[in-house]
């Protein structure tokens, strides 16, 4: 439980982190709140050569409104969306996602920007993001760019941010009044979701837009429930549509859950968080 | 009014919670200045022939001072099995040589200036390792056909009982059989396995280590290294708990000494959690099928319970449990007929020991599950089948056919108060209506009804010692050898003495864990420590007032027979005549007032009680969370009901994690899949309900005190009461039985198979 030896580097600006990272390629690990990394490096599962400790550099850390999109700093922790007035207003199901994340240590230190750069599947910002919709800001060595949520992760541990890139920013539109829902299924309340289901939108396409669902835990990374949102685009029931939330999913077996129980889990927590959503009388939070 | 009984808060807290413990690791003795960092190299191969250990590459290694290897410790005897009745090919080596039986087998000990530079030296061992199959659960085991000890000729460690009779159910209107599973769980003290060494220049060696019982470990110490004891000084220091699993020494502890004396510098060692978590002991591992058979009036005649004891890959304590389950088997009721037989097998997996319960748990959740069962076939409320079966109140020793000898009970004076306190006809009405509207939460109710045995070693063994000293100054020492880890000694024993003497409890400090300060003692184990240890106390303080009233008969220049304890003095008085007394310390300064005492009780003690827990299940996902937990504990007198409260809380969620939660698992080729906490899932305060606690007290005759055992009852009467009603939950879709732990995949799985079925 002892980590391996490893170059420390603590930037104070982006460009100095961006800087590390070209010169260190992929011996380099960016380091934020830690609580996915450090566990890694303990177990000496990741054995980076060079860390690169973001966590000082200042101005990572906002949640503000865009135009119409809410633009959250990539430093932001857990704990400060979940207690942040803006984000309440524009984008309510984060800071309720954000209150999901493992415990209250876990949550004062993990970053955003961490977990969207992670990829595990069974994270809980990065599904509620997915169903979101919007925006992966990232800078590198010349210049910003964007990457929609869509395109983000690629797999387990694997996105679609070059080894020179750090995500500054997640963009994400205000979904105001719209419904929204998160459905997290856990044996214990620290836990990991064996599966969540996260939904935002409106029947119709109202406010927020159409019905969009995202899965936890369904596939290498997190995923849309496309077949759930084109059956209700048509116009199919909210249980007739959740009967198709597991279609194109690929989940993994485990202690916790074989396929087959996911695959049940993710139809009946698409259920739940569509009825949630949609306005049923359980509304959540 | 005696203090005795009352909520005297822990006076090891204030210390605890500025300072902070000292646990082995902390240690900055001066004795330790220089010490090496042990890191074991263990096997990640389940099983297999052991080729080669190359140390070279890791002996090049920044800060390495020495990597040994079995062929250093060639003048080590390899560890004979723990108990006469179990197989004698079946050693233990110090470190594998031929062979290696569980993935955390020690291989070789790396010893480095820093402890960081262990875990890299660590990697750089070259380990060969020619894989044999795995030996996982006890079917395979039994099967003999992979042997972990080949000159043994069996995987078979010990076997106890007989085959019940062909006719044992004959005459039974309703027979039902089940097979169920105890599952492996781990114990999960906060603080991990440590221990530390140094060798002085007189011959003796200094030894730190947790655990619970430092007199117990030293002997161990003496056996395995073949050493005087007098020439170990084994000390405990402050310990994060245990649950069993550090009774006595570990192997590991033992080879820290050898490796002290092997490099001429002191060693010290702490593992990590995955270390813990595959090299610390494990509990419960059985697998048991009972049978229960009857009339459909509710009237049971016949019983049997049949355990396969997994115990791992070295014979450890879990080898002996079975007796335990087998000896409680018949519980709380009266069954004309009561069979048990059991079979403790070898496997390649970490090896089992005491957890607390220790045998008795598995008794009653096999029971206690079977009664449910029963009722479910024929129909009867659960509640109604037990009181029918139920030993009626009895004041005077009964003698079980299994022969346990309980001291007094009342049994169904706890379930009708255990019921009463849940509302229980409430209970079964809203239950009812749920199962009526067809809700999606639905209500389980689940009960049992216990007793266990505490201080088994009561009459067998020597009992307990404890010294109390008043000095000068006003204060007093009590020595005794049980080993607090949590349970608050410091406070309780203070308390006892307080009791008899009227030297307030701040005045008294307990001292423990310490063989050159208290060189017998039996540790604290098995709910003992209280019934005997602390009726030790008591009896030592009884012993010094009559030491301090012949002396002061003798000063005051009075009979005896006419001094009195006056508490408000903390001093003798003569009777009538106050202010013509003398205090204990003024005593104490004219000759040391001290008694050293022994006390041993004549048999053991039976606490018993009853559980009743509510859940909800969500039967969409299978998922089952405890609203309420009603529970009866009855330990015979109460010396302190804040900490006799602690280990009723502590033990129920231990109870309610096994029956929900915690299982460690290993794959086909034996390679454990819960070696960190993210995957082993330890319970924690979201998964728990408030309790809520009944008072019931029937002392027991065995000691002064009336005290009975409590450290273990929660969990004893917890772990079936929550999985009867998981089960409850679901039974009306069907389902008669679900294994531990009810995990939302397996109720889920049930209710499906259930309709499935229809």
């Amino acid at each position: 439980m002892i980590p391996g030896s490893f170059e420390y580097v603590r930037p104070t600006s982006v460009e100095e982190a961006i800087a590390a990272l070209v010169e260190h390629g992929d011996d380099a690990k960016v380091l934020a709140g830690g609580h996915s990394l450090l566990p890694l490096m303990k177990l000496r599962l990741a054995m980076p050569a060079v860390l690169i400790d973001i966590s000082r550099i200042p101005g990572l850390s906002y949640v503000r409104v865009d135009g119409d999109e809410v633009a959250i700093g990539a430093g932001t922790r857990h704990h400060e969306l979940e207690k942040d007035a803006v984000a309440a207003a524009e984008v309510p199901i984060l800071p309720y996602v954000a209150s999901q994340v493992g415990d209250p240590q876990v949550r004062h230190r993990g970053t955003i920007g961490g977990t969207v750069a992670h990829s595990d599947p069974a994270s809980d910002l990065p599904t509620a993001l997915l169903a979101l919709g919007g925006t992966v800001v990232v800078q590198g060595p010349n210049g910003r760019r964007s990457i929609p949520l869509t395109d983000f992760w690629l797999g387990f541990f694997e996105t679609a941010l070059a080894e020179d890139e750090l995500i500054v920013e997640i963009r994400v539109p205000r979904t105001g009044s719209a419904g929204w829902a998160y459905e997290k299924f856990t044996r214990r309340a620290n836990d990991w979701p064996i599966v969540a289901a996260a939904a935002v939108g409106s029947r119709g396409g109202g406010a927020g837009g159409p019905l969009r669902v995202a899965l936890a835990n369904m596939a290498g990374a997190v995923v849309r429930a496309t077949a759930t949102e084109e059956a209700l685009a048509r116009g199919a029931s909210i249980e007739e549509a959740a009967a198709l939330a597991d279609q194109g999913t690929s989940p993994g077996a485990d202690m916790h859950a074989d396929q087959e129980y996911r695959r049940h889990l993710a139809r009946l927590l698409t259920r739940r968080a569509l009825e949630k959503a949609a306005g049923a009388p359980a509304a959540a939070a | 009014m005696s203090i005795l009984g009352t909520r005297v808060v822990r006076t090891e807290d204030p210390l605890f919670l500025t300072r902070g413990a000292t646990y082995t690791d902390d240690l900055t003795d001066d004795r330790l200045a220089g010490a090496l960092h042990a890191t074991f190299v263990r096997s990640t191969v389940a099983h297999g022939r052991l080729l080669s250990v190359d140390t070279s590459a890791a002996l090049e290694a920044p800060g390495v001072v020495a990597v040994v290897t079995a062929e250093d410790v060639a003048d080590l005897v390899p560890i004979p099995p723990p108990f006469p009745f179990v197989n004698r090919a079946m050693t233990r080596p110090w470190l594998a040589s031929d062979r290696v039986r569980f993935v955390g087998d020690p291989i070789a000990v790396v010893l480095t200036e820093e402890r960081y530079q262990g875990e890299d030296a660590a990697e750089m061992v070259a380990v060969d390792i020619d894989p044999l199959p795995a030996v996982v659960g006890t079917a395979a085991a039994a099967a003999d056909e992979v042997l972990l000890f080949p000159e043994a000729g069996t995987n078979v460690m010990a076997s106890f009982g007989e085959p019940a009779p062909a006719d044992f159910f004959d005459g039974c209107e309703v027979v039902v059989t089940q097979p169920m599973v105890n599952q492996r769980v781990a114990p999960v003290p906060l603080e991990s396995r440590a221990a530390a060494a140094a060798w002085g220049e007189d011959g003796r060696v200094t030894v730190w280590c947790t655990n619970q019982g430092a007199q117990q470990a030293r002997g161990q110490f003496g056996d395995w290294l073949k050493m005087d004891p007098d020439l170990i000084h084994l000390i405990t220091p402050d310990v994060g708990g245990g649950f069993g699993a550090k009774i006595g020494a570990d192997p590991e502890y033992a080879l820290i000494a050898w490796l002290a004396k092997h490099v001429g510098r002191p060693v010290r060692w702490a593992e990590n959690r995955s270390e813990n978590l595959i090299g610390m002991l494990h509990g419960r591992a059985q697998d048991q099928v009972v049978t229960i058979g009857g009339r459909r009036d509710g009237t049971i005649e016949a019983y049997s319970l049949v355990v396969d004891q997994d115990c791992g890959s070295y014979p450890r304590i879990g080898t002996v449990l079975p007796t335990l389950t087998m000896l409680m088997a018949p519980g709380v009721y009266g069954f004309p007929r009561v069979h048990a037989q059991a079979r403790a097998l070898a496997t390649t997996t970490t090896s089992i020991g005491a957890y607390r319960g220790a045998g008795r748990p598995e008794a009653t959740a096999a029971l206690e599950r079977a009664i449910d069962l029963f009722a479910a076939e024929i129909g009867m409320d659960p509640a109604e089948v037990r009181r029918k079966n139920l030993l009626p109140a009895f004041s005077e020793p009964h003698r079980t056919p299994m022969g346990a000898t309980y001291d007094n009970g009342d049994y169904t004076a706890a379930l009708d108060k255990a019921l009463e306190a849940a509302g229980y006809a409430e209970l079964r009405a809203e239950q009812a209506r749920r199962r009526e509207r067809g809700d999606v939460r639905q209500l389980g109710i689940g009960m049992s009804v216990y007793v266990e045995i505490t201080g088994a070693d009561n009459g067998a063994g020597t009992g307990e010692a404890a010294s109390l000293e008043v000095h000068p100054d006003g204060t007093a020492t009590v020595l005794t050898g049980t080993s607090p880890h949590g349970q608050g000694h410091a406070t309780a024993w203070a308390m006892i003495a307080s009791d008899q003497l009227g030297i307030p409890v701040e005045k008294i400090t307990v001292v423990h864990g310490d063989t050159d300060r208290v060189p017998e003692g039996g540790g604290t184990m098995g709910s003992r420590s209280l019934q005997q240890g602390g009726a030790a106390v008591h009896q030592a303080a009884g012993e010094l007032v009559e030491l301090a009233r012949q002396r002061a008969a003798e000063k005051l220049e009075v009979d005896p027979e006419d001094l009195v304890v006056d508490l408000g003095l903390a001093g003798l008085a003569v009777r009538g005549t106050p202010g013509t007394g003398v205090t204990f310390a003024d005593l104490a300064a004219d000759e040391q007032l001290l008694v050293q005492t022994r006390f041993t009780a004549a048999a053991p003690t039976f606490p018993f009680g009853a559980h009743v827990v509510v859940v909800e299940v969500d039967v969409e996902s299978g998922k089952a969370q405890v609203t309420r937990l009603i529970a009866v504990d009855d330990a015979g007198t109460i010396l302190n009901p804040l900490l006799a409260e602690g280990q009723r809380h502590g033990g129920y969620a231990q109870g309610v994690a096994q029956a929900l939660l915690e299982e460690v698992l290993y794959d086909e080729d034996g390679n454990p899949t819960t070696s960190t906490l993210a995957d082993y899932p330890f319970i924690s305060a979201t998964e728990l309900p408030s309790f809520e606690l009944v008072e019931m007290a029937t002392p027991t005759p065995m000691n002064a005190l009336g005290a009975k055992g409590i450290g273990e009852a929660g969990t004893i009467g917890a772990t079936p009461a929550v999985q009867n009603a998981v089960i409850d939950a679901v039974a009306h879709l069907g389902v008669r039985h679900i294994d531990m732990p009810t995990t939302p995949m397996r109720v889920f799985r049930a209710v499906q198979q259930a309709q499935g079925g229809n």
